[in-house]
Formats: structure tokens, C-alpha cells, sequence
């Protein structure tokens, strides 16, 4: 793997635990209080919103997030879809159905597949996509990608990806196929946690993942999506790392924009059991204190979530939600289960949750890209 | 004086936007109550193969002039591509053109925003572009053939007023098209300062459609841009700090014969 010279990598190794430790453990409410009275909240406010000192203050926490939101967003609410593309895997990961070491019926969608998936998806109403992978570097690699994006693109303006990292060449070519959005969740910000859940694969190796969002400015991307997987290990520090981390994109690649999403670990085959999973009061106090940290942010919600927590928290900050997901490679056009990457909570269809964000006040957003400002 | 751009003429100085609202039907009613009779539509958000868009479907009872934008354009190859797709689309060569790279406070960019002006004016449209509240720029945006010139009063959805009050006043002093001040505008109050200092239009979209009753905040800055621009007409007093009943420094002229 080729490592950057000049990265997030270099940041990341001179933060010092123990004091970002300090300073979420020391917040106290005299200092939410002001962190609250301030205009702008800046990353050095990140670890009293994160505190439990703030979690007092939720209710003013979730007011202020949500006028921001509907200040910059309006009474919208993005909708997007995935699209599995492949359950193959060359990792072992301890919390992930798509494990190499599991056992189960593998499958890539052929060209054909893909296509029937797309009108499937199409006849849904959505015009922005997700696809999906395992990370397969050999058999969904490049030469997969480059057969079927120029498929999927004439379905759908704005597409996302949420594959194994590439590298910066490999990232511009995906933009010139029409890929707007990678989503690259670092997953864990600690190491040595890191090391203890990514068994085999490409996964394994740390920085390569930890430099994937540079190596995606570099390469120009529209959007790039960070994130963690809750339930991990401390969710107040892994999640300061990754404001840190947000702050330092938006200042190096400051014509990128981004997303993020705190996705909590669900269940799956032959999974873990989740450690230090945020309550849902603290996963408002997320989501709130990096929309207060950047009002112009993406925040994501997955069908993860159970539909009445998402239906709550969808008028606090939340941006982009998707809708009526199927995790197994070809379940749009084929209903048939194969097998699911995690199991969904909210399963409900599109037009249903449609109905239930416009009866929120709020106004579902189908389309909002043209493929005209997309590379290519 | 109605206000003219390019051929057309309009009775109203307010323009409008479409985004940030919470249906389609509160959309159209604002713009109803605000008396808008020009609407700018993101070409990103409009299905353009779609015939019955809810966006546009809204807008073809109101009669308005579609102006569509070229906002998530970050270079002038974008932004013109965008173009040519929303004239083919919409049926109209007008275009506000928009480029701004920068996510955060979607801060236009001058270079590319003057490229792109340059040829979409040589391709026959009309552009009316957002631009910073740079004197130079908007005579030179005017140079290379935009019907008017869109100087932002603060950053997009801010809500601050006119920020940039000094450079706008330059701006509507140079000005040989229409100034149309957009961006920034938070309150009925910031248009009418913006109508009084003689701007020929202004564009409000956040201030309206995140009011929590926007039907009622689009009259509002109907009656705002009325009283501004009234005012702007009628010629406002000239503002002094203190009474101005004396003649002491003169007074003694009086007492003179010659």
C-alpha cells in the first residue's frame, strides 16, 4: 500500500489520549453553558458537547441543532437507497455478516442483475444510490466497478460507493465513471481496539484506511463520508477523533463536502456482542454536537434504527435518510433472502416513510443532483 | 417604473427562490402572497425528464418567470453544461448562474463565475449571476453582457442583512444594469434598507421559507420591497447627528450691511 506523505495520519498519531480523556471527563456545566452562548462552535468545544457534563443541556442541544438544520437544509429530507452489489469479502471482520470466514451463499450481481436492480430501485422513486460491496479487491475490483457504473449512472444522478479504499488514481477514474460520493467509515479511531476487531484482509492495515478520505480530496470527490462504528469501544473519544478528523477535511479539502453517520452495531451471524453503545439519548447527543460543530455537514440515518427512534430523530439534525433497504445482493428486483450484511430495524417501504416525513413537515428530497456536475 | 431586464419587465422587485420549503403547496403560496413574478429553480433539484416535477408543476398555475440556477456547479464547464441542459428542459435561455466550491458558506467563485458569464452571454442567454459584492467584478460581469448583476448582501441562508452595505453602495453607483442584491437578506427590514440604498431588485428565499409561517413572511417582504423601493423613489432626508435650527457660524452676515 502507498502511504501518503502528508495525511490525517500524521494528526492522528501526535493526539494524546489521555488529555482528550481529560477533556471529556472534566467538562463540567459551567462550561456547556458557555460553549452554548458562543456563535460558532469550534472543534476544541467538541469534547464538553461531547461530555457527559452536556447531557443535561440535551434538550437545548437538540433545539439549536435543529433550527441550524432547517436554516441551511430547510424543511427537507434527503432520501437515498442501497444498492448491495456483492456480499464477497476478503476480510474477517468480528462484527460483520460478510465475514470471509463465514459461511454462506456468495454472490456478485452479473451486469444483467445490476440493471434489473436499477429499474427495481428506479420504480421506487429514488435518484440517489448507494452501492454496496464487501471488500474484494481481486473479484469486485476495479474492472467490476468499471463495468457496471456506466450502468447505474444512467439510472441515477447522484451516486455514492461504499467499497474497499482505492487509491487516488483509482478514485479519480471511479469520478470520471460517475461516482459522487465514497463513504469510507474508519470504523475505530484506537488502534489497538482497531487490531482486535479487523482480523485478515486488507483491512487490517490501519493508516491505508485512515488515509483513505485524503487520498478522496485529493482525487476531487464531491462528497466524503466519515464515520464509526458504535460499539466498539468508548464512543465519547472514538467520536471526538472523528470531529478532529471532519475538522482537518474541511479545512485541507475545503471544496469536498462531507457526511457522517454513527451507525451502532447491530446483530448479525457469527457477530460480537456490542460494547459501550450509546443510549439513544446519547446518540441525539451526537448527532446534535456535530451539527452545532457544522451546520453545512450531511448527516446520515440508516434503516439500522428502529422506526420509532428514527422518526423522532429525524427532525434534530439528521439530513439524508435511506428507505425501505435491502441488504442482500439482488433484493430489489429478486425478493428471495440470500443473506444480509446486519439486520435491519425499520422496514418500511419508501412511499411509507415518505408519508411519515411529510406528515413531520418536512419535505422529501428525491433528486437533488445533476449529472451534469458530476466528472466525466 | 416597473423594473426591465433583458426584454422582459417586472411589476414586482422581489424576486424568489424554491428550496427549503416544506411541500410544494406552501412554496406556491408564498409566492403567491409574496407577489414574486420571477422564481430561480436549482436545475439540480427539477427532474428535467420528468414532466409532472412537483417543484415545477407548483410554479405553471403562478405564471411567474422560471429563472433556473446552476447552484452544486463548482467550475464554469459545469455550470454552462447545466445551462444548456436547463434551456433545453425548461424553455427559457434565462440563467442565474451560480458556482460556488466552497460547501461551507457557498462563497461564489469570482474567476470561474466570470468565464462561465462570458460564454453563456456568447451563447445567447441571459445571465444574471451571484456574485461577490465586488464593485470590479460587477463591471466586469457587466462588460462581458449579463443583463444584471446578483451582488450577495451576506452569505447564502445567513440571515445577516447587508453586510457588505459599503461595497453594495459602490456597486449601485457604477451600475449600468440592474443590481439585484441576493443572499444574506434575513428580515423585511434588510430589503427595504437594500430597495432605500437603490437596489433595483432584491432575492429572498431562507427568510421565507424557514419563517415559521411563510405565507405570511412573503407578504411581508412584498410590502418591504414596496416601501423600499417608494422610499428609494421619493428621495430619503439626508441623515445629520444633530438639530440643525442655528446659523451660529453664520449669523453674523446678518448684522452686516455689505
Amino acid at each position: 500500500m502507498q502511504y501518503l506523505q502528508s495525511s490525517f495520519y500524521q494528526q492522528w498519531l501526535a493526539l494524546d489520549d489521555s488529555q482528550l480523556q481529560a477533556h471529556l471527563t472534566q467538562a463540567k456545566a459551567s462550561d456547556v453553558t458557555r460553549v452554548l452562548a458562543q456563535a460558532n462552535i469550534e472543534v476544541a468545544d467538541m469534547p464538553i458537547l461531547l461530555s457527559k457534563a452536556a447531557q443535561p443541556f440535551l434538550e437545548q442541544l437538540a433545539q439549536r441543532s435543529q433550527a441550524l438544520t432547517r436554516q441551511r437544509f430547510g424543511h427537507t429530507l434527503g432520501f437515498f437507497i442501497p444498492l448491495y452489489l456483492s456480499n464477497l469479502c476478503a476480510n474477517d471482520c468480528s462484527y460483520c455478516g460478510f465475514s470471509m470466514s463465514n459461511k454462506l451463499k456468495r454472490t456478485t450481481l452479473t451486469p444483467q442483475q445490476v440493471e434489473a436492480e436499477c429499474q427495481a430501485i428506479k420504480a421506487l422513486g429514488f435518484d440517489n444510490i448507494l452501492l454496496v460491496t464487501g471488500e474484494h479487491e481481486t473479484k469486485v475490483g476495479m474492472a467490476y466497478f468499471t463495468q457496471v457504473l456506466p450502468i447505474i449512472k444512467r439510472y441515477f444522478s447522484y451516486v455514492m460507493l461504499e467499497v474497499q479504499p482505492l487509491s487516488t488514481e483509482q478514485y479519480s477514474a471511479v469520478r470520471q465513471l460517475g461516482v459522487d460520493a465514497v463513504l469510507v467509515y474508519q470504523e475505530c479511531y484506537q488502534q489497538d481496539v482497531y487490531g482486535k476487531h479487523h482480523l485478515k484482509g486488507n483491512k487490517t492495515d490501519f493508516r491505508w484506511r485512515l488515509e483513505t478520505p485524503d487520498r478522496l480530496g485529493q482525487a476531487e470527490m464531491d462528497k466524503v463520508g466519515l464515520g464509526c462504528l458504535l460499539g466498539l469501544t468508548d464512543w465519547r473519544l472514538d467520536c471526538l477523533k472523528l470531529a478532529i478528523h471532519l475538522d482537518y477535511m474541511q479545512k485541507r479539502y475545503w471544496r469536498t463536502r462531507y457526511s457522517v453517520a454513527f451507525p451502532r452495531l447491530r446483530p448479525c451471524m457469527g457477530g460480537i456482542e456490542p460494547q459501550h453503545l450509546p443510549s439513544n439519548a446519547q446518540l441525539v447527543q451526537l448527532i446534535c454536537a456535530f451539527r452545532l460543530l457544522s451546520p453545512q455537514l450531511d448527516i446520515v440515518m440508516s434503516t439500522r434504527e428502529s422506526a420509532t427512534l428514527r422518526d423522532n430523530i429525524l427532525k434534530l439534525g439528521i439530513t439524508q435518510i435511506s428507505a425501505g433497504s435491502k441488504t442482500q445482493p439482488g433484493g430489489y428486483a429478486d425478493q428471495t433472502e440470500i443473506l444480509s450484511q446486519f439486520d435491519i430495524d425499520d422496514e418500511r417501504s419508501p412511499e411509507k416513510m415518505a408519508k411519515v416525513v411529510t406528515a413531520a413537515g418536512l419535505e422529501v428530497v428525491w433528486k437533488d443532483w445533476d449529472p451534469s456536475y458530476s466528472a466525466g | 417604473m416597473p423594473l426591465k431586464i433583458a426584454d422582459k419587465t417586472f411589476y414586482s422587485r422581489l424576486f424568489t427562490g424554491t428550496g427549503k420549503y416544506s411541500s410544494a403547496e406552501v412554496m406556491a403560496n408564498t409566492i403567491k402572497a409574496s407577489g414574486s413574478e420571477l422564481v430561480t429553480v436549482a436545475l439540480r433539484r427539477a427532474d428535467l425528464q420528468q414532466k409532472n416535477d412537483n417543484i415545477l408543476s407548483h410554479l405553471t398555475p403562478l405564471g411567474v418567470q422560471l429563472l433556473p440556477n446552476t447552484s452544486g456547479a463548482r467550475t464554469a464547464k459545469e455550470a454552462i453544461f447545466a445551462a444548456q441542459l436547463g434551456r433545453e428542459a425548461l424553455g427559457t435561455h434565462w440563467i442565474k448562474l451560480e458556482i460556488h466550491p466552497d460547501p461551507k458558506y457557498l462563497m461564489p467563485d469570482p474567476i470561474e463565475t466570470l468565464l462561465a458569464a462570458e460564454q453563456l452571454c456568447a451563447l445567447g442567454f441571459v445571465v444574471l449571476p451571484y456574485c461577490s459584492a465586488d464593485p470590479v467584478l460587477c463591471k466586469r460581469l457587466a462588460e462581458v453582457g449579463c443583463a444584471a448583476v446578483m451582488p450577495l448582501g451576506a452569505a447564502i441562508g445567513s440571515n445577516q442583512g447587508l453586510s457588505t452595505r459599503a461595497m453594495l453602495e459602490i456597486i449601485i453607483e457604477q451600475a449600468q444594469v440592474p443590481v439585484i442584491i441576493d443572499a444574506g437578506i434575513g428580515a423585511p427590514s434588510d430589503a427595504t434598507l437594500a430597495m432605500e440604498i437603490g437596489a433595483d431588485a432584491v432575492l429572498v428565499n431562507t427568510a421565507m421559507a424557514v419563517s415559521p409561517d411563510p405565507v405570511v413572511m412573503g407578504n411581508a417582504f412584498k410590502l418591504a420591497v414596496q416601501a423600499g423601493h417608494n422610499a428609494y423613489q421619493a428621495g430619503l432626508g439626508v441623515q445629520c447627528s444633530g438639530a440643525n435650527a442655528t446659523s451660529s457660524l453664520t449669523g453674523f452676515l446678518n448684522e452686516m450691511s455689505f
